[in-house]
């Protein structure tokens, strides 16, 4: 097959997704004049971004004071120094002004008695350099990811941005120099297959939570635009750092935001004891996520959970005014009732820790450039947001972080392209003559397989591999099962049969393409995870113990660096972490404690 | 184990094998201490016959993406109870809006007519440096509307917007209308008012009400038309 057999379609650029990063990069290209096809598996506003509750942190200090130095120090730190510090700088200094942009743009912040934005304190945000609980997080009540991902699709409708709703892009096209001419993508209603050929393409297609069991993901999150990465030849950065949230529902998974904790709830064991104050004496229930969730899950091994299976922790908000509840977490008790049968106002939640965000990804500088192992753009690639690795979030992402992130770096992303494209830097450069042909010979395989796999089973048998052998607590004998599991499970992968053959609105091929990219992701995940021989932020280990000579169990000597996993013989190798920052000095290596 | 099964009567139309649309019963045995919502199940339903074709993302009520005819009634299939459910449970698309296959309907038109309201804040004075300030109580104004997740189960499930998708708004987009006219940072109350004052976009709405029995969220378009209707009043007089 040639590049006859699908149509091409062309464009300056090409954005994949369109969730937080994804729509504020196609706002800094629509306005900027540029040729954009924005494509979205999803009607944009029903992507994962519109899920965040408790706010997105800037140091507005509208509340008290505070400083983007401060927000940096505290990024840092909740990365366990594994963040690059020139990203996190440009991202902490930056965050003010796109803040107030998004306001600009109608954001329905709410808003102090002075009418200023709104902010209520969050997990690891500290004042004076992790002196005390500051206020920074900027919240539209518990529903701040849905106000924002409305305001700037609203936005987009104003600059007639160009939207392909309810298209899946499967491949990224390479050529033989490595630069990046686009994406290969589905159309779901008609099942048809096209080539989008642009000078750039921004990856801003979101995390892969779905690589595990429980998860507070949605069920798009399955990591496409990783897949294709690693299926084009780009390593995966630091993958096996992956954030449990500590606060989702038992049971049903669904995210009760840490604003919960930053307006005053408190969490508690069976005893009714707060035991946050054992385990992080200075800021208890707002330490960063990773030390809360280490936390219950020890509560929980040790007997101390509640429930008749003694399996979850209970968060605790009976104490605040009810009005406070009403005005500042109407969404969290709308959850609380829908999905837990109870009344926030009247019991406590029960919750449990659930995976929730990727701090690995695309690897990139702070530019939203993707970049090669050596530090070089890979020319005419980039990435925002969860897919991407810049890496501001490194072992550990501090909560509002995130909405953060897609905004800083969604803005830069669109900026770097309409600079590379303006200087000439990147150009429409022919098509491979064969360039289709892996994709749409992935395609066919799955159209005819007969007496393969079942999608649905296999990605179970995923997600429950990933869950058993990869969770909060990793344990060696475990990470090496689970990397033999892995590759048996590829072995199902590669052979998934679908009994849907329909053109039209075809589900059963979508989650089976799907799991091609989860795949990559959980592999990628383990590999990775089995291999450092360290504890460090999320990724903590029963052979890395917490002694003198390594506190919490981190290696600085062998392990302070960024792990780089690629596809191709599933081989990793190593780059350095980023301790210089853009104006500032240092933020040295330190033992992290809250 | 509180295992049981359900019976379901489903809107099955592929328009790649099928001449028309019909009704087949499905039934699947489902777990009451797991499966809460019908959408748990519709994935079971979906385990044993991946051609059954359905929208869905969040499983939360945040995303929109699950919203269909339920037993008569528009709601999302993530946050209803399946223990409340009369059965067979009958499914069908929204009604009113062309179906593409099975659940999946065309919302094209539904957009264009949220679009149609220049739903994005309108604000041409020079950007401050910081942000523009807003009072709690004037920030309180968008409460009950900015929360809209564009599911449409109020639009289809209004006669008016039925016989005139083309000419008449609907509860949704005139809901994030009046989002914009209430939020005092928007400069352009005056031209929203001028676009809405039509026999059809705005004057359809008759206020049975439909919109407000069916939404999700707990929101009142309704009651939003309302006084999207008493500032034309007002500003004539």
């Amino acid at each position: 097959m040639s590049k006859q057999s699908i149509p091409v379609r062309k464009f300056d650029a090409v954005i994949v997704g369109a969730g937080g990063s994804g729509l504020r990069a196609a706002i800094q290209l629509s306005e900027g004049g540029l040729k954009t096809a924005v494509l979205s598996k999803v009607f944009p506003t029903r992507s994962h971004t519109v899920a965040a509750q408790g706010g997105v942190s800037a140091s507005l200090g509208n509340s008290e004071e505070d400083h983007w130095h401060w927000h940096m120090y505290d990024t840092v730190k909740g990365s366990d120094w594994l963040g690059d510090q020139d990203a996190i700088e440009y991202m902490c200094r930056k965050a003010p002004e796109v803040v107030v942009e998004l306001e600009h743009f109608g954001m329905p912040f709410d808003r102090t008695d002075e009418g200023k934005i709104y902010q209520r304190p969050f997990g690891g945000h500290m004042s004076n350099f992790g002196e005390k609980p500051v206020r920074r997080a900027c919240a539209a009540a518990d529903r701040t990811g849905h106000a924002m991902l409305h305001a700037l699709y609203q936005r987009n409708v104003r600059a007639n941005t160009q939207f392909f709703v309810e298209w899946m892009a499967l491949d990224l096209i390479r050529d033989e120099s490595g630069q990046v001419l686009g994406v290969i993508a589905l159309e779901m209603e008609t099942g048809e297959v096209v080539a989008f050929h642009a000078k750039a393409t921004i990856f801003a297609t979101g995390g892969a939570g779905r690589i595990y069991y429980s998860s507070t993901n949605a069920f798009i999150n399955t990591g496409d635009g990783l897949g294709m990465a690693a299926r084009a030849g780009i390593p995966l950065e630091d993958m096996e750092f992956w954030q449990f949230h500590p606060t989702g529902v038992a049971g049903a998974g669904v995210l009760i935001t840490e604003g919960v904790r930053g307006e005053g709830g408190i969490l508690r064991n069976s005893d009714n004891e707060r035991f946050m104050e054992r385990y992080a004496p200075n800021a208890k229930d707002l330490a960063s996520r990773d030390v809360v969730s280490r936390a219950m899950v020890t509560e929980i091994n040790e007997g101390r959970g509640c429930g008749p299976n003694k399996d979850f922790v209970l968060l605790d908000i009976t104490h605040l005014d009810p009005a406070t509840i009403m005005k500042r977490l109407p969404g969290i008790r709308e959850i609380s009732i829908q999905f837990a049968g109870i009344d926030p106002i009247q019991a406590p939640i029960p919750v449990v820790p659930t995976c929730h965000y990727q701090m690995g990804g695309i690897p990139t500088n702070f530019k939203g450039q993707v970049v090669s192992a050596d530090g070089a753009p890979v020319k005419g690639f980039y990435a925002a947001g969860e897919v991407a690795c810049a890496s501001v979030h490194g072992a550990n992402r501090l909560g509002t972080n995130s909405l953060l992130d897609l905004l800083v770096f969604g803005k830069s992303s669109g900026d770097s392209v309409i600079e590379d494209v303006a200087s000439g830097d990147v150009t429409h450069r022919d098509l491979p003559a064969d360039f289709a042909e892996f994709t749409l010979a992935r395609l066919n395989r799955l159209n005819t397989q007969t007496g393969g796999s079942n999608v649905n089973e296999t990605r179970l048998d995923l997600q429950r591999t990933m869950q058993k052998h990869c969770g909060v607590f990793r344990f060696k004998d475990m990470l090496a099962e689970g990397v033999d599991k892995i590759v048996e499970i590829e072995k199902a992968v590669a052979r998934t049969e679908i009994k849907d053959k329909s053109q039209v609105w075809n589900t059963a091929r979508v989650e089976a393409l799907e799991l091609d990219n989860l795949i990559e992701v959980a592999k990628a995940t383990l590999v990775s995870a089995e291999a450092r021989k360290e504890s460090r932020g999320a990724h903590v280990r029963d052979d890395a113990p917490d002694t003198p000579e390594n506190p919490n169990g981190r290696d600085d000597v062998n392990w302070h660096k960024h792990t780089l996993w690629q596809r191709e013989g599933s081989s990793l190798s190593y780059k350095p972490v980023t301790m210089t920052p853009l104006t500032v000095e240092t933020i040295a290596l330190k033992t992290r404690s809250y | 184990m509180a295992t049981s099964t359900m019976e379901f009567k489903i809107y099955r139309y592929d328009p790649d094998k099928d001449d028309a649309p019909y009704m087949q019963d499905m039934a699947v045995e489902v777990d009451f201490a797991i499966d809460r919502k019908l959408l748990d199940v519709l994935t079971r339903l979906k385990a044993g016959d991946d051609t059954l074709s359905y929208r869905r993302s969040c499983r939360e009520g945040i995303c929109g993406s699950d919203a269909m005819n339920i037993n008569g009634k528009n709601g999302l299939a993530c946050l209803t109870d399946i223990k409340d459910l009369k059965q067979p449970v009958v499914l069908r698309p929204l009604p009113g809006l062309p179906v593409i296959r099975d659940l999946i309907v065309d919302m094209t038109q539904f957009f264009k007519q949220y679009h149609s309201v220049k739903p994005y804040l309108i604000n041409e004075s020079p950007r401050p440096e910081r942000e523009r300030l807003q009072s709690p109580e004037e920030r309180d104004e968008l409460n009950g509307l900015y929360e809209c997740i564009l599911c449409a189960c109020c639009s289809t499930s209004c006669p008016s917007f039925w016989w005139n998708p083309d000419k008449f708004v609907g509860p949704a987009g005139l809901l994030n209308a009046y989002r914009f006219i209430a939020d005092t940072r928007d400069e352009a109350t005056n031209e929203r008012l001028d676009d809405l004052e039509d026999p059809y976009r705005l004057f359809r709405c008759h206020s049975i009400m439909n919109c407000v029995d069916v939404c999700p969220k707990n929101l009142n378009p309704t009651e939003a038309i309302g006084k999207i209707k008493e500032m034309m009043v007002r500003r004539a007089i």
